[in-house]
């Protein structure tokens, strides 16, 4: 059976999300409030990293370019990446990086979960081994939202700023388009729209615990997945590709 | 793939004499218990011949450092014509650790996950007893420890951290 051509873009989705998050977390390294948490965050940028080493070299494998999932991170620009734009923001400080942790890896853990089930059975094993590890972030985040929500005033005050300010970028992980309706129906990606009401029943059972309201609905923003990014992303990728593009050949 | 396929299968005494080789194999993050004793390898295939591994974190930094000790001990143990290969599925999990290596964490002073701890309860709300003194007074201070596979617990009977197997 030959590859459905829209594969190819979806793992690079699925890759980009967990790239991006993953390199922004290593900027907390050594700078976060207290060592279990920089420990807590290194930790989980490595997951997302691992994964979408995982995700962008069957990604390569399936476009048959030879292009494995180094040469996708460090050689592709900004305009062909196809994360969502909730990972790219700035960490802002920890409680907007608790709040972008929070959401996404809510929506991911939901994610993951219905595709083990892939008929993309390459696709289904990353998931299933991811999904372990991102069920671990979920649990992390939830518990600082509701230690910073139910905490001091100003921790409370911060944490509903980096709720609002992220809430903004949801909807967008819930998007599908021709490109995933037609995996879809083949059964290898699944209806993100579907998962909508767990993830809200979800954030409102850790809100409510947090004793914090619901996020201000603002407008909603979206264009990762066609390549229309924040200024944010060229900025990352200038840090995180600088090496292998300056020394296209070097290895350790 | 196409060398593993043209290679003559592995015999039973063969596949004994691999696994012994790889039983020496230390973990490069706690090198008291072996590659085979954490479940990372996960067998050896006959025909094509092939030894299987599996990470235990897709992020795990040590996974490349596994590979390459694995195929050390095979070169060196006259399997240079056996290929490496890595599975993913099904995923690694801490019930794939053996008793013998459960004690060498324990006295290591890591906490091993109770035998089929991570098929019931992925939290671990059952006691955890301290490695040093056998207390079951403990507490989570940090889900995330020191590698991606470990957590950081206190035991509050004799009060010294210790790491404990995430189970998974």
């Amino acid at each position: 059976m030959a590859a459905n051509p829209h594969l190819f873009d979806y793992l690079l989705r699925l890759g980009d999300d967990g790239l991006i998050l993953g390199q922004r977390l290593t900027e907390w390294c050594g700078h976060a409030p207290a060592l279990e948490v920089d420990l807590g965050l290194a930790n989980l940028g490595l997951d997302l990293i691992g994964q979408a080493t995982l995700l962008l070299g069957l990604a390569g494998e399936v476009e048959g370019k030879g292009r494995d999932a180094d040469r996708l991170a460090f050689h592709r620009d900004v305009l062909a990446y196809r994360n969502c734009l909730l990972v790219e923001q700035p960490n802002g400080d920890f409680a907007q990086t608790i709040a972008r942790q929070f959401l996404f890896s809510t929506a991911r853990h939901a994610l993951l979960e219905g595709l083990t089930a892939s008929a993309e059975p390459r696709l289904a094993e990353i998931a299933a081994k991811a999904v372990k590890e991102v069920r671990y972030h979920v649990d992390l985040a939830a518990d600082w939202v509701i230690r910073l929500g139910d905490g001091t005033g100003e921790s409370r005050r911060r944490m509903i700023e980096g709720l609002d300010w992220f809430w903004r970028f949801v909807d967008e992980m819930f998007d599908m388009d021709p490109v995933e309706q037609a995996l879809a129906a083949e059964g290898i990606a699944v209806d993100r729209t579907a998962l909508r009401p767990g993830f809200d029943a979800k954030v409102n059972a850790v809100l409510t615990e947090a004793t914090l309201p619901a996020p201000v609905y603002p407008r909603a923003v979206r264009g990762g997945r066609i390549g229309h990014h924040t200024e944010h992303l060229g900025h990352l990728l200038a840090t995180m590709q600088f090496l292998p593009r300056t020394y296209p050949e070097a290895v350790w | 793939m196409t060398v593993a396929a043209a290679a003559t299968p592995l015999d039973a005494a063969a596949e004994g004499r691999i696994m012994a080789a790889l039983a020496a194999v230390p973990d490069p993050e706690i090198p008291v218990i072996s590659v085979v004793d954490l479940g990372i390898v996960r067998g050896v295939r006959a025909d094509p011949p092939a030894v299987l591994i599996t990470p235990t974190y897709s992020g795990c930094p040590a996974t490349i450092a596994i590979e390459t000790a694995v195929r050390v001990a095979l070169d060196a143990a006259g399997f240079a014509f056996v290929p490496v290969e890595t599975l993913l599925s099904p995923p690694w999990t801490t019930d794939w650790i053996s008793e013998q290596g459960r004690d060498r964490l324990r006295e290591y002073g890591i906490a091993p996950p109770p035998r089929g701890a991570a098929a019931r309860s992925l939290r671990g709300d059952e006691p955890v007893e301290c490695p040093r003194c056998g207390s079951t007074d403990t507490m989570e201070v940090s889900r995330f420890g020191s590698t991606p596979c470990k957590a950081l617990w206190r035991c509050r009977s004799c009060l010294e951290p210790f790491d404990r197997f995430k189970c998974h």
